[in-house]
């Protein structure tokens, strides 16, 4: 991926105050061009464009998911409805909303490990996981996760043995996947909120399996 | 419809490259891009396989040197244009957009000679001609 042009948080462009005169490049300059252009017919309101933003970088994550994947472990019940109707169960959490509408659960079983890709273009289900990161949407995990998908996965330091079945799982703007990791052990005495810090966003991708806490007695007795 | 976008066993594009503690957006105007796109998306103009039909659309050797969010915003422009939303001489007449036309040091080749509607009768065709040029061929 080119054209990052990494301001580190200077934000020239909303701060006239800055003393940093590096000058603005040209996508930069597109961009504020077409908000102001958009804002000045009323198309767009600049204060609804900044809670979209601040939607998706503070709100809107992977801890949603870790939420739906703890209740899962903790309440077979639940995990029930969430293989049957992973939309259904993961909107009784209250995590509904654009790019989430057709949602299917994947359950990591010994035998079985799921990973997620969107071969075509960046499909993934924003209200569990919020937005993907650049190497989701990259050229090398989009063509080699089917490929050499134990490859991709060596890559992320994960080592499955050869019994386990690799399914790879290619999204589309309809339906979009949640791997369900395994519950790893060590885990029994925790709450969901304790789970729920174990879960990472790459064992919801499939890039990850959830580990162990260190010292399980210990930390579930401190959060007592 | 088959494309450079379609990328599923595609061999040579080397190792996943991964960065730790990502942020949500690695710069300012990207987060304006992936805002006004999803604010224009809301007047239902068009929808999510439109969209990405338009990003699919960016020349092949321009898609695989964009980063997401340059696609993003390379698909708004033609989709506010296609939908009416804005004119593309709105869009390029802007005084804080680069003028294109302009000769820059390492862009000198490709810009100079091309026709610029001027005068005439035929004026507004000419002019559509480059503004079509514009759009559809940079």
């Amino acid at each position: 991926m080119s054209g990052h042009d990494h301001e580190h948080g200077h934000g020239h462009l909303d701060d006239p105050a800055h003393p940093h005169n590096a000058p603005l490049s040209e996508v930069q300059l597109r961009v504020r061009a077409l908000e102001s252009l958009l804002t000045e017919k009323g198309l767009v309101d600049p204060a609804a464009l900044n809670e979209l933003i601040d939607t998706y970088e503070t709100k809107v994550g992977p801890r949603n998911g870790a939420k739906v994947v703890a209740r899962a472990w903790a309440d077979p019940e639940f995990k029930r409805r969430l293989i049957e109707n992973a939309t259904e169960a993961i909107a009784e959490m209250g995590f509904i909303g654009r790019q989430g509408e057709d949602m299917v659960v994947l359950e990591n079983t010994p035998t079985v490990h799921n990973l997620v890709v969107c071969t075509l273009c960046s499909c993934y289900p924003w209200p569990v996981l919020g937005l993907p990161p650049v190497w989701y949407k990259s050229a090398p995990y989009r063509s080699r996760a089917v490929r050499d998908p134990r490859g991709v996965l060596q890559e992320f330091g994960v080592e499955l043995p050869e019994h386990v079945e690799v399914r790879v799982w290619d999204s589309t703007a309809e339906l979009r996947y949640l791997v369900l990791p395994e519950r790893p052990p060590g885990t029994e005495g925790m709450d969901e909120e304790e789970l729920a810090a174990l879960v990472t966003r790459d064992a919801m991708i499939g890039t990850a399996k959830v580990q162990a806490p260190e010292r399980p007695a210990a930390r579930a007795e401190a959060a007592r | 419809m088959n494309g450079v976008h379609d990328m599923g066993g595609r061999p040579g594009f080397g190792p996943v490259v991964r960065e730790e503690n990502e942020p949500v957006f690695h710069a300012k105007w990207e987060r304006r891009a992936f805002a006004l796109t999803l604010a224009m998306g809301a007047w239902r103009r068009w929808n999510l396989d439109v969209a990405r039909a338009w990003r699919e659309r960016m020349p092949p050797a321009d898609y695989l040197r964009a980063s997401y969010y340059e696609r993003w915003l390379w698909a708004l422009e033609r989709l506010l244009v296609e939908k009416g939303f804005v004119m593309l001489a709105e869009l390029d007449r802007r005084p804080d957009r680069p003028d294109r036309r302009r000769v820059r040091p390492g862009r000198v080749g490709g810009r100079v000679d091309q026709p610029t509607g001027g005068e005439g009768p035929d004026a507004g065709i000419r002019r559509n001609a480059t503004l079509y040029h514009m759009i559809y061929c940079t």
